[in-house]
């Protein structure tokens, strides 16, 4: 389904989508920006509602805020994965702290979209998610390079990589994060760089996948140090 | 004395400067090398609180050097002249004098505003040579007859002093009254064509400033004017654009804060320029910027540059795509920086540009030029531009 993004919404099962965000008004916004394109099959303005309700209604995508009282978008995730990992997440914010969007990601989400992404633009991005494959916002590709730099004293302090598979990026992962970072969509990575729609997506789920598994310490210290600038 | 080079080096080694100036005086009387070292320290050491040295930024010019090398080769031969007359002390001024003069050449044309009046001035207080203002008819020619006849005096000396009892003091006293008269009659011109390069370097800082001027006006007032035109219908769209670039126009006329440039104090790294763009530009245009920095690192002034190039490029895709958002992506690496900027609106043929559109040759390719980095644009009718400035990063930055 994913090779055609532009047509997924003529597929004959509608995705299943919940919505969790304590922003009322934003709520009934995303409902209207997706429009017919999904099913909603429910929504939740906070935590603990929010693990209830997935569990019991098994959505195909949770759009989830990073920010809400009692943990955000990130307990849902964990709360919701440790039974369900059938159930995908998408990560949805207007904070850009890389602390929050590497913590999120690193919770199980596969994928992070800020607020202002357009309705036809979220809808591909759910519609992804539900493919299995993973979503990166220019910023997201942006803080992943910053964390996994080429140069480790420049992602502070050479702390010795144990799993150099995890640990570092290929050169083709950091130029299709690059393309993403400079505000190009997957289909426009894939004629740049002269590759498939499907390879650029194994590419950025290869990145997804160590920016979820590394134990790279940098990861963590790199996200800290960014919230202190 | 003239060049402050005694100052500096007794500043440096902690000697006393008078020592060293009589130091400079002996070996003057000696063979004229004192003269050719004095020259040459004053090329190349920097004045206290200047960076380059007057040696750098005169070679810097291709035609002082020129000039130099001419003054250098006319000396050399007026010295084999004198030597082929028999006068055997003049091949060994050869060396040093034509150092002296091709240097002096160099200073001169190297000097900066406020090291030239000191030249002037310095030249100005000789008493024979006068001022070249006020030579009338018969003080033109008074001077020449004493300087020829002073020339000729000495030159006299010289030919009937020959032989192998010579009297070092008397030859000495003979070339500087030689010396003496060729300044008398030479004197003047040497001064107004000293003048002439005066002002015709004055004229090149006024270009550059002009083309530095065209600049920022472009960044801001033709900008706004563009934008203005646009929302012509929006009457409440249109007093908000002419307030804001009031405001700028006054901050840059008044306070001396250039449109378009991150010399504030408060913009010290890539990552605040680029949220101040950010910033800036959604606020002005109300499109949406998208930005994206991976590494960060302190501005120096050709990464100032990079980034009034990449604002400029924002600007113009915030202004002229149609597109509502904008993407600015910038990546700091241990070699150089890169700034993307990226939007998806008409696109235009680049080669089709009108050359009175100052915003894409100055603002961008030749900012960019100017401090080493490279602007490549990349746009078609429909698809969208996308522009990609690098600027390298030097040795010298943090």
């Amino acid at each position: 389904m994913s090779e055609t993004p532009d047509t997924a919404g003529e597929r004959t099962a509608k995705v299943r989508v919940f919505l969790v965000d304590d922003h009322h008004l934003f709520l009934s916004g995303v409902r209207a920006e997706l429009g017919d394109a999904v099913e909603v099959v429910g929504d939740a303005d906070e935590v603990g509602a929010a693990i209830e309700l997935i569990v019991e209604r098994l959505p195909d995508v949770v759009l989830v805020d990073v920010h809400m009282p009692d943990g955000g978008g990130q307990a849902v995730i964990e709360a919701v994965g440790r039974t369900h990992p059938e159930v995908r997440f998408l990560a949805l914010s207007v904070s850009d702290a890389a602390e929050d969007v590497i913590g999120v990601i690193r919770a199980g989400a596969r994928g992070y979209v800020t607020k202002t992404i357009s309705g036809p633009q979220l809808t591909d991005a759910v519609e992804r998610v539900a493919g299995g494959d993973a979503v990166f916002s220019p910023r997201l590709a942006g803080f992943v390079l910053d964390a996994f730099a080429a140069d480790p004293s420049a992602a502070g302090g050479a702390v010795p990589s144990f799993d150099p598979e995890l640990d570092q990026l290929t050169p083709r992962e950091r130029e299709v994060l690059r393309l993403i970072a400079r505000g190009y969509a997957y289909k426009e990575v894939a004629r740049e760089l002269s590759i498939s729609v499907k390879t650029v997506e194994s590419h950025v789920s290869a990145v997804l996948r160590k920016l979820q598994l590394s134990s790279r310490h940098q990861l963590t210290r790199w996200a800290t140090e960014r919230r202190l600038l | 004395m003239a060049g402050g080079v005694a100052g500096g080096l007794s500043a440096r080694f902690g000697i006393d400067a008078n020592l060293i100036r009589f130091a400079f005086i002996l070996v003057a009387l000696g063979a004229g090398a004192g003269l050719a070292a004095y020259v040459v320290a004053w090329l190349l050491v920097p004045a206290e609180g200047d960076t380059t040295s007057i040696g750098r930024r005169a070679l810097a010019d291709r035609r002082t050097v020129a000039l130099a090398l001419a003054s250098i080769t006319l000396l050399v031969v007026v010295l084999l002249v004198l030597a082929a007359l028999g006068l055997g002390f003049a091949a060994n001024l050869i060396g040093p004098v034509s150092i002296a003069a091709g240097g002096l050449v160099l200073v001169w044309r190297g000097a900066d505003a406020a090291e030239r009046a000191h030249l002037a001035e310095l030249v100005g207080r000789a008493p024979l040579i006068g001022s070249p203002e006020r030579h009338t008819r018969r003080a033109t020619v008074a001077r020449v007859v004493v300087g020829v006849v002073l020339a000729i005096v000495g030159l006299a000396n010289l030919v009937a002093a020959r032989g192998p009892a010579l009297p070092t003091i008397r030859a000495v006293l003979a070339v500087n009254v030689v010396i003496v008269g060729v300044l008398i009659v030479f004197g003047p011109w040497w001064l107004r064509l000293a003048r002439d390069l005066a002002v015709e370097r004055r004229e090149r800082v006024r270009n550059e400033e002009r083309a530095n001027m065209a600049a920022a006006v472009h960044d801001s007032v033709l900008q706004t004017l563009a934008l203005i035109q646009r929302a012509a219908g929006d009457h409440g769209e249109v007093v908000r654009l002419a307030r804001a670039q009031e405001r700028e126009l006054r901050a840059w006329l008044f306070e001396g804060r250039s449109p378009g440039s991150f010399n504030d104090a408060d913009v010290s790294t890539i990552t605040q320029a680029v949220s101040m763009i950010e910033r800036d530009v959604e606020a002005s245009h109300r499109v949406a910027v998208e930005t994206v920095t991976v590494g960060d690192c302190e501005l120096t002034a050709a990464l100032r540059a990079l980034l009034a190039a990449g604002r400029e490029a924002t600007v113009n895709a915030a202004t002229w795509s149609g597109a509502p958002t904008v993407s600015l992506f910038v990546e700091v690496e241990s070699g150089r920086v890169s700034v993307f900027v990226r939007d998806r609106g008409q696109g235009f043929d680049p080669d089709a540009v009108g050359p009175d559109h100052q915003g894409i040759a100055e603002s961008i390719r030749a900012r960019m030029a100017r401090h080493g980095g490279s602007a490549v644009i990349r746009s078609a009718s429909g698809q969208g531009t996308e522009v990609e400035l690098v600027m390298p990063r030097t040795e010298a930055d943090p």
